[in-house]
């Protein structure tokens, strides 16, 4: 079907002002001042503007990042050693803080309680003595430790008061201090997440590139390998790969395959957003443009390719953290993963898979409380990050 | 159709090969196995006819040929010493920690694994669907915020510590015990009423507490599809056109919707699965999970690798009725023989 053009009479004059001064392309509206920061704003400013926004990821940012601040420092912030056994506080109940004795403001201070041992339950009673406050010292001289190897050092955030306890979260079957212990903990658990991520980061990058980059058979193999692994559950795979250890291995040296275990098994995903990435982004305009322009492929993937999709990586990332924290957690708790004495927060629950000890004294279940804020700090993180990485949508 | 059926049983059968492959090889990477471990310790203890007849026997189940061999005579693809006995032939092999063969072992811990999974995937539709149809309709009221609060600490919660804790309130508070399969007493009584009904409660905490992050991701999932057909055109038209609520709810952008939420049972399974395991060992429910454990500790290779196989196939099949159910569902899919 053919129309001739059809003109409508312009209206012109009293009904539609048009400005008769010629377009001066010179000439435009200055930008304000917020403007102008906004368009000269780095890629990475912009996200930050963006997560700064996300209030719930920022304060978990915040959380995270005071927690891996001070894991170089935690000899000083735990009040006991991670090992120091108290044998006359075996399976002592935590020592609530109190504030005020008989009406009167004191301070922070605790009571102390004496050990009985009840012959006719068997069980070991405690009985607190409210009549002598023993306060909390803090920015004290405690127990003394070995800093880093940079000779012995007694300076702690907080001590027990003299002469007496302070354990605030109960001892376990050892008298050991439960608080102290979680604190060392969070060395080994925030640190397995952070290898384990690593390990998995490589091999993503390195197998998503070559296929989405290579294509062909390549393609084909790491598509294949990629749809296996994902249909296999993971936990069962753990295992078996924990249990694979050679049982005469030093602590240290699980502790490294425990982490490149959780790694090994992780990377799917990650190589799976890569390659998908790297064929959306092939297809861009500004990728034919350095083509034209002579550039190598090197510098494509390089400088075009890779810092397009980084932003996006990190945020997909983080978000399997908390999911290799949770699968040491789980593995040592099974007895399968860390041993002692390397001190995870999963090493420490293992001591809470006896029922009828939890029944006894509950706060064996503590080093719980520290993995949930944790794994939920990283996937509120992960969400602000993952909306963030995109600061152009 | 039966195009597409052909090509996806193929790509599965591939995959359980990849996989039988696989897990032999992290059954034998621990040094020695379960009867050259027992010979060393019947050598150590000077007890030479023990020895001898552990030797044997480690001839007997074909331990002493070379791995790929002993792989092939696994699976079934070789005749071992005892001819053609492998799980292609339906023979699972000889636990040695059990004496028994496997399938005596691990029979009904098979039938509890398979129900267990499935009443957890059940739940998990069972819950999500109206939560979220309810949430996606109510955008931001405060049913919709406590729903997607919810999502978040459901997602979080790790499963295993959840169960441990509810282990324990729920003993402390009502004094009833949750863990194991059924109350003790009932153990060697016949089948019953009363305890069809202690299996059926300590069946209840098991399946909420390893469906609960599936439910909170579908929950999500199923919200964000939803609100994104909500915005359709053609949902807007059926509204003008007078189509009461429900049923221009359910007719069109539910079903819309619904498609990825039967995709995502390919993503959910091996989640379910990896859940049922580690769950059932702190709840102690007699699955296949803490058969698995022990048999992994003391490098009983047969159950063990049994086990891990049963568990891929598991998930494997599940992925494949969701495919075929997602054929069924959307016909691009079937006319396109599969994307």
């Amino acid at each position: 079907m053919s129309s001739a053009p059809v003109t409508m009479p312009a209206p012109l004059g009293e009904t539609h002002w048009v400005n008769p001064a010629p377009f001066n392309p010179d000439v435009t509206k200055p930008m304000t001042a917020e403007e102008e920061r906004y368009y000269r704003a780095s890629g990475l400013q912009l996200i930050w503007w963006k997560f700064k926004r996300h209030r719930v990821a920022l304060v978990s940012a915040i959380f995270l990042a005071l927690l891996y601040i001070s894991l170089p420092f935690v000899e000083m912030i735990a009040p006991y050693g991670m090992t120091s056994r108290h044998a006359d506080h075996l399976y002592a109940p935590p020592q609530p803080i109190h504030l005020f004795h008989e009406g009167k403001f004191e301070g922070p201070f605790v009571y102390p309680y004496k050990f009985k041992f009840n012959l006719e339950t068997f069980t070991r009673d405690y009985v607190v003595d409210r009549t002598t406050p023993q306060k909390l010292r803090f920015f004290c001289r405690g127990e003394a430790y070995d800093f880093w190897g940079m000779g012995k050092m007694n300076a702690h955030l907080m001590c027990p008061p003299e002469n007496g306890t302070a354990f605030l979260l109960g001892t376990d079957r050892l008298g050991r201090d439960l608080l102290s212990r979680i604190i060392y903990g969070a060395r080994i658990s925030l640190t397995v997440g952070l290898i384990g991520i690593a390990v998995s980061f490589v091999i993503g990058l390195t197998l998503g590139g070559l296929a989405g980059y290579l294509g062909g058979w390549v393609d084909a193999t790491v598509q294949r390998s990629i749809e296996i692994l994902r249909s296999l559950p993971e936990l069962p795979l753990w295992l078996a790969l924990s249990a694979a250890l050679p049982v005469n291995w030093s602590p240290i040296l699980v502790f490294f395959a425990i982490t490149i275990i959780l790694g090994l098994l992780d990377w799917p995903g990650l190589a799976r957003a890569v390659r998908s990435k790297l064929l959306a982004l092939r297809e861009e305009d500004f990728v034919k443009a350095a083509e034209l322009m002579g550039a190598s492929r090197t510098r494509i993937i390089g400088r075009h390719l890779v810092p397009n999709f980084m932003s996006h990586l990190i945020a997909s990332a983080t978000l399997s953290i908390p999911s290799m924290i949770l699968g040491e957690t789980a593995l040592s708790f099974l007895g399968l993963g860390l041993r002692p004495p390397v001190t995870s927060w999963g090493v420490l629950l293992n001591e809470a898979q006896n029922l009828a000890a939890v029944n006894l004294y509950p706060w064996l279940l503590f080093p719980m409380l520290p993995v949930i804020l944790v794994v939920l700090a990283f996937n509120f993180m992960g969400d602000g990050l993952r909306d963030a990485a995109d600061p152009y949508h | 159709m039966i195009l597409f059926l052909l090509r996806r049983f193929i790509t599965m059968a591939l995959t359980l090969l990849a996989i039988s492959a696989l897990v032999f090889i992290v059954i034998k990477l621990p040094p020695g196995d379960y009867l050259s471990n027992q010979i060393e310790e019947l050598r150590a203890q000077g007890d030479a006819a023990a020895a001898a007849k552990a030797e044997f026997l480690r001839h007997q189940y074909g331990l002493d040929l070379p791995v790929w061999q002993q792989y092939l005579v696994w699976v079934g693809a070789m005749p071992g010493p005892n001819g053609w006995a492998g799980l292609l032939q339906g023979d699972w092999g000889w636990s040695f920690e059990y004496q028994r063969p496997v399938n005596e072992v691990v029979n009904r811990a098979l039938a509890l694994t398979i129900l267990v999974n499935i009443v957890v995937v059940i739940f998990v539709h069972i819950v999500s669907i109206p939560i979220a149809l309810y949430s996606a309709t109510r955008q931001y009221s405060l049913g919709d915020t406590l729903v997607t609060l919810f999502g978040y600490l459901g997602l979080a919660t790790p499963n295993f510590l959840l169960a441990l804790v509810l282990l324990y309130y729920l003993n402390r508070w009502f004094g009833v015990s949750i863990g194991g399969l059924m109350d003790p007493r009932f153990n060697d009584a016949p089948m019953s009423m009363a305890k069809m009904s202690s299996i059926l409660s300590h069946l209840i905490v098991p399946v909420v507490v390893i469906g609960l992050s599936g439910t909170a991701a579908m929950i999500r999932r199923m919200r964000a599809n939803l609100l994104d057909e909500l915005q359709k055109p053609y949902t807007v038209t059926a509204r003008a056109k007078g189509v009461p609520p429900m049923r221009a709810l359910i007719k069109y952008p539910f079903r819309m919707a619904l498609n990825p939420f039967v995709a995502d049972i390919g993503n959910l399974l091996p989640h379910l699965v990896s859940g049922s395991v580690l769950v059932s060992l702190v709840l102690s429910l007699p699955t296949v999970g803490p058969i698995l454990l022990q048999a992994l500790k003391m490098q009983d290779q047969f159950l063990a690798g049994f086990i891990l196989m049963f568990v891929a196939v598991l998930t494997v099949v599940g992925m494949l009725i969701s495919d075929l159910l997602l054929a069924a569902l959307d016909p691009r899919i079937r006319i396109g023989g599969g994307a």
